[in-house]
């Protein structure tokens, strides 16, 4: 099958590449021809018109639950990798907080069959620990051999001190990432963030040196051990300026942000609305500046969702009781154009880069090239198209989001990978 | 007159119109609770449903006696004896009981926002007999009923709520109803207990018992809920009743003329001695009174409002 992508915009910084009016042919999902005014002397061309769309590599997000095995009814491998596509992306990292908990080669596998044959790849992150309970490593090695790309607890940081150190060292042999939660377990529990908003709810309250408690240590044990550590959905002003400053002196740590902590506050929490309800939880204003500071000066890598399905019955309940988490794969681009493209925060160069080029880094993965001769991984964004997200038409099994009837500018229209394209909706092969 | 709201859920934002109107509704059946037959006809034919999802006896017997004086129908729906045990979600519970076609349901849970909750599930109008540590707003309309009472006035007194401040709905709704009233709030109790940003509520906070009992006109103590998580915030009782408990030396050493106020029930010894909790300073018992009269006024307002 052969396809024209003919008049778009294409980005990519890390190849200098910001070409109006370029052409990009595919035959077999193979990237043959790049350049402009392409003239392909071929019969059954399919030609797809894209005159001010925007072509990049293959977006990724790097932190989202599919919940399968083990909590099919709110999403599965398949519905999560459709979710994906569906909002712009070829390719996630799946956490391993399921039942059971991704901590061997044989559920490593299992996801990857099931993901098999997807326009999206799915990179499973494995248990830092067995059944993530902090005790024993989970093993690394297979678990790497197996497909894994990184390690995490998530849900919860790593128990103790002595056992992260330990996964630290022990992921140097392969210099794959411990993914963090961080949250100092003796001060989590709550429901929102601590502030006057908390006391005005009577909600119980995580403050955000919670956090920053264990970005520190995760950050002292980084550079203790020269392991590498990558700080999940940051959300406290200190814990930027703590991976700041340890970027500064040369410690491996990175983070990732979710559009809900850049665009929401604890203001949000008001309403009871149990879909405002998040680990770690919407902070305040002074937190979003800070973090949209360090998403400018690059302390802050990559942009990740935390897609996190839950079941209509279990978000309904009372605030305090119901469980944590949005879905997110399907609202994360709008809402960072909206946010940090339409508000000069950020350009869509920077924005590629914490979308395609920056997480693949963190996970060791190699950041498609829109060049002869390579797959095509892409995807293509509509930066200035105004739609309003309707948690109905998602493509995700779970409808759990606060961003229902939101008026967002900008999305991903289609995205293609493994000699597929999600496009005007539908899946084709080409 | 008639409130602005069908739904008591709490006193923050109510306007002082409205508390006023409380108040003033209060005083009438008052004195209907003084008449050898205390009920009137006000809500004959309307149902209210006692929704509590956490164990009350005063509240509750509060409630409901209220709802008898004004002749409506009152239906307890206590945990213990529900299908809550089985498991049912709080959404069918409530689709259910609205399914019964009740005008008013009067819910006492554990979880905040629970109140706001039902008015979204149901069309009865909703009445907060407190809300997890978020609010209780008949205490504090029956504390400010009683202070009145007793002072002739809310404006311009000095009230300092003394205690867990933190985990206290009833501290809450008094800060709300007391401000909005033109009351000068403070609160006292141990650093740990009361809430980090409590000062962007425009109250004081005080952390000497002395001084409070020495600036204030009313001192509303309230329960410290020993059964509760408040013990791991304190090193013990014997150390809070030292340096927070009110007891008659306490008050003569400081000062002669004060109000004093309690929820109940009270932890003897703990927050008040024995002597200041019967002693002449305190108005606990008019408080009981009054609550019943002061949710009358509220069952009432919003049962008549339609």
């Amino acid at each position: 099958m052969k396809l024209l992508l003919k008049n778009s915009t294409a980005i990519n910084p890390t190849q200098n590449l910001n070409e109006k009016e370029f052409d990009i042919f595919i035959e077999d999902g193979i990237i043959k021809e790049t350049g402009k005014n392409l003239q392909i002397n071929s019969g059954d061309v399919k030609t797809i018109d894209l005159s001010g769309k925007t072509i990049s590599p293959g977006f990724i997000d790097i932190h989202v639950h599919l919940r399968e095995p083990g909590r099919e009814d709110e999403e599965t491998v398949e519905t999560g990798c459709n979710a994906a596509a569906n909002g712009g992306f070829t390719a996630v990292a799946c956490m391993p907080n399921t039942e059971p908990a991704i901590d061997s080669a044989e559920v490593v596998e299992f996801i990857k069959k099931q993901a098999s044959g997807h326009l999206v790849d799915v990179y499973p992150v494995a248990a830092a620990s067995l059944g993530r309970k902090g005790e024993v490593l989970s093993p690394m090695a297979e678990l790497k051999d197996a497909g894994a790309v990184a390690f995490s607890d998530d849900g919860v940081a790593i128990k103790s001190s002595s056992l992260l150190k330990r996964a630290l060292e022990y992921s140097l042999m392969f210099d794959l990432p411990i993914i963090e939660h961080c949250e100092d377990e003796s001060l989590a529990g709550g429901a929102m963030n601590e502030s006057i908003n908390s006391t005005l709810l009577g909600l119980p309250a995580i403050p955000n040196v919670a956090e920053d408690l264990i970005v520190m240590r995760d950050i002292l044990l980084a550079e203790y051990t020269g392991g590498r550590v990558h700080i999940a959905h940051i959300s406290s002003a200190n814990a930027v300026n703590m991976v700041r400053e340890a970027k500064k002196k040369g410690i491996k740590v990175t983070a990732e942000v979710t559009p809900h902590h850049f665009t929401l506050t604890d203001d949000a929490v008001k309403t009871y609305d149990t879909n405002t309800k998040m680990n770690p939880p919407l902070r305040t204003r002074k937190d979003v500046e800070a973090i949209i500071e360090g998403l400018k000066d690059g302390t802050i890598d990559a942009i990740a969702s935390d897609h996190a399905p839950h079941s209509i019955e279990e978000k309904e309940m009372e605030f305090e009781y119901a469980p944590n988490g949005i879905v997110g794969l399907e609202t994360s681009i709008g809402l960072a154009f909206t946010e940090l493209l339409h508000k000069k925060l950020l350009s869509i160069e920077e924005l590629i880069l914490k979308y395609a080029i920056n997480p693949r880094k963190i996970l060791n993965l190699n950041a498609p090239l829109i060049q002869k001769g390579n797959i095509a991984n892409l995807t293509i964004l509509d930066t200035d198209v105004v739609w309003t997200v309707d948690k109905t038409k998602f493509l995700s099994k779970s409808r759990n989001t606060p961003f229902h009837k939101r008026l967002l500018t900008g999305k991903a229209i289609g995205v293609i990978n493994n000699r597929k394209m999600f496009f005007d909706g539908r899946f084709t092969s080409i | 007159m008639s409130l602005s709201s069908r739904h008591l859920l709490g006193l923050q934002g109510v306007s002082k119109e409205d508390i006023q109107l409380i108040l003033d509704t209060a005083t009438t059946f008052r004195e209907v609770l003084e008449r050898p037959i205390k009920r009137v006809p006000t809500l004959q034919g309307k149902t209210v449903v006692n929704l509590f999802y956490e164990s009350s006896t005063r509240t509750r017997i509060s409630f409901e006696l209220a709802e008898k004086r004004l002749s409506a129908d009152a239906i307890n729906f206590a945990v213990s004896t529900s299908s809550v045990n089985k498991g049912e979600s709080l959404k069918d519970t409530v689709r259910n009981i609205e399914a019964m076609k009740v005008d008013m349901v009067v819910i006492r849970h554990a979880a905040a926002g629970t109140p706001l909750m039902l008015t979204k599930l149901c069309d009865a109008n909703i009445i907060n007999a407190g809300d997890g540590i978020h609010e209780h707003p008949t205490q504090a309309l029956l504390d400010m009923y009683s202070i009145r009472e007793k002072l002739g006035r809310l404006d311009g007194l000095k009230v300092c709520i003394v205690g867990d401040i933190a985990h206290s709905r009833v501290a809450l709704s008094n800060i709300f109803g007391l401000k909005t009233m033109g009351a000068k709030v403070s609160v006292c109790g141990p650093s740990t207990m009361i809430p980090k940003y409590i000062e962007e509520l425009g109250v004081d906070v005080i952390y000497n018992i002395d001084e409070a009992i020495q600036e204030n006109d009313v001192l509303n103590v309230l329960r410290i809920q020993l059964e509760r998580k408040a013990r791991e915030y304190f090193p013990s009782i014997r150390e809070y009743a030292k340096y927070f408990g009110i007891t008659s030396e306490r008050l003569e050493k400081n000062k002669k003329d004060i109000l004093i106020l309690h929820p109940g029930p009270i932890n003897r010894g703990v927050e008040l001695s024995s002597d200041v909790a019967d002693g002449p300073y305190q108005i606990i018992l008019q408080q009981v009174t009054n609550g019943v009269a002061v949710r009358m006024a509220v069952l009432y307002l919003l049962g008549t409002l339609n």
